[in-house]
């Protein structure tokens, strides 16, 4: 029997957290975070799950309990943003090159300097290499249902591989919204219980993690990490698929919103897709071919579904709310170039970098991107395809 | 042992044996080699207890060698040794073999 409930996106993801009901969960606060699991604190302090709630003295310790909690075959959760995810950068990658079924909510926030505590990409998509699924969650409604796939997508023994589940700082994390969530007893079927592969408390089955990697074998190690992100997205389609039976919401890599037979297409990741939505549907009933790509799983990240959503486009344009310094512009803007390359799609491409450090992007301003998407069309990329929307110049 | 492929091994770089440290033949990677002189050997077992890849063979209480596959010739059983002379001296693993 489905609940509707008001929630923040933290509380979203604390509720989601509280049907999981992780072995183990590694807390350390930051903002816009730190609601999340102080909320995930009340259900431990009233005895509403059994996790293991352990308070460490930084992020970095944070994920390296999770780390251990989850080798020790407990299913293990921790949550962070920007700088708390950049101070657990290097035990991040240790996650995912052991294997660990880890789920971790990421709250989106600026890396500093200087110091910003507002929304931007510049946490996750520094983690982009990093052997992690990348989820980006457009509401609190998706930061819901995305945790509870992700269990089902980390552990799936083809993938075994670690899933940061994002949503925006603020904009999603702190403003509550309308949503709809499983009963207990459905979220608890849904996730199942946990077998790990390698637990270490198993001692009839003694193994040993973590141990020195030399020239030799490392190479095929990440090998093996390459092959577990090349059987994720058929996964995370399944998983998209069995939890619309579910819930009557269904999931896939990207969704395509009314791009079908539209001119003109803007992708985008998380809140904006929101915005997005709202101005297309506007434009739309003016007559306008227009339509948003909207990319929820980053990592991996598949081009075959982005070449079939874009190549009949007139213009597209890419909206990065972070920046690849020394790079033509932002990473999402590089992944969609890099994917049309070498099909015969000749659409133009322009890059629009926005929103740093929270800076507000507003449906005027989709509006006008769609008015410069019109000049574009038909066109090759124009010379001036790195732009800044929202940027006082 | 012979090199495997990326499928051919356990993932995440899980080692999947226990004690299987034993089959890796560190004593490939000696410079010194250490010389064991019974004759002079008071059995005192310093240098067993000193070993830190515990190299140092013993049966009933008494030094009866060394596992040179694993010794990696620190020298430190050498150094410990209290008789004079010593009953384990280094030599060059170079030399050994000419001899």
């Amino acid at each position: 029997m489905a609940r509707r409930l008001t929630l923040t996106g933290n509380d979203a993801g604390a509720e989601a957290m509280r049907q999981i009901d992780p072995d183990v969960v590694a807390a350390f606060p930051i903002t816009p975070q730190t609601e999340l699991m102080h909320k995930f604190a009340e259900h431990v302090a009233d005895g509403d799950v059994k996790a293991e709630f352990v308070l460490v003295e930084s992020e970095h310790s944070a994920m390296s309990a999770t780390v251990g909690a989850a080798a020790a075959g407990a299913r293990a959760m921790t949550a962070t943003s920007a700088n708390g995810l950049a101070l657990m950068w290097e035990i991040v990658y240790i996650a995912a090159s052991y294997r660990l079924p880890i789920v971790m909510p990421v709250i989106n926030r600026a890396l500093s300097g200087p110091i910003n505590i507002h929304c931007d990409h510049s946490d996750t998509m520094g983690c982009r290499d990093s052997g992690w699924i990348q989820l980006y969650s457009e509401s609190a409604q998706e930061v819901y249902d995305n945790l509870l796939q992700a269990v089902r997508i980390a552990e799936n023994p083809d993938v075994l591989l670690p899933v940061m589940v994002t949503f925006d700082g603020f904009i999603i994390s702190h403003t509550a919204e309308v949503l709809d969530a499983l009963d207990d007893s459905e979220a608890r079927k849904w996730v199942g219980e946990y077998r790990p592969k390698y637990p270490l408390l198993d001692t009839d089955n003694p193994m040993t993690f973590g141990p020195l990697d030399l020239q030799d074998y490392y190479f095929e190690h990440k090998r093996q990490q390459v092959e577990g992100m090349r059987a994720a997205p058929d996964v995370i389609r399944k998983v998209g698929r069995e939890y619309g039976e579910l819930s009557g919401r269904s999931y896939d890599l990207m969704e395509r919103y009314k791009t079908d037979d539209a001119e003109l297409v803007i992708v985008a990741l998380g809140s904006t897709c929101g915005t997005t939505k709202a101005v297309v549907d506007e434009l739309r009933d003016q007559g306008k071919k227009v339509g948003l790509l909207k990319i929820r799983a980053f990592r991996p990240f598949v081009e075959g579904e982005v070449v079939d959503a874009l190549r009949t486009a007139g213009a597209v344009a890419v909206l990065d709310r972070s920046i690849s310094f020394g790079a033509p512009g932002g990473p999402v803007h590089k992944e969609i170039r890099a994917a049309l390359y070498g099909t015969d799609c000749r659409t133009p491409i322009v890059n629009y970098i926005y929103g740093l450090g929270g800076r507000d992007i507003n449906t005027d301003q989709i509006r006008s991107v769609f008015e410069d998407m019109e000049k574009v069309a038909g066109g090759p990329t124009p010379e001036d395809n790195i732009r800044f929307i929202g940027l006082r110049e | 042992m012979s090199e495997k492929t990326w499928t051919e091994i356990p993932i995440g770089g899980v080692i999947e044996t226990a004690g299987n440290a034993t089959e890796y033949e560190t004593g490939s990677w000696r410079t010194y080699r250490p010389i064991w002189f019974a004759d002079r050997c008071i059995h005192c077992l310093r240098c067993w207890i000193a070993c830190p890849d515990s190299s140092i063979m013993t049966e009933d209480g008494k030094v009866t060698g060394i596992d040179y596959a694993h010794c990696k010739g620190c020298g430190i059983c050498s150094f410990e040794c209290p008789v004079d002379p010593k009953s384990i001296e280094m030599k060059l693993e170079t030399d050994v073999d000419a001899e």
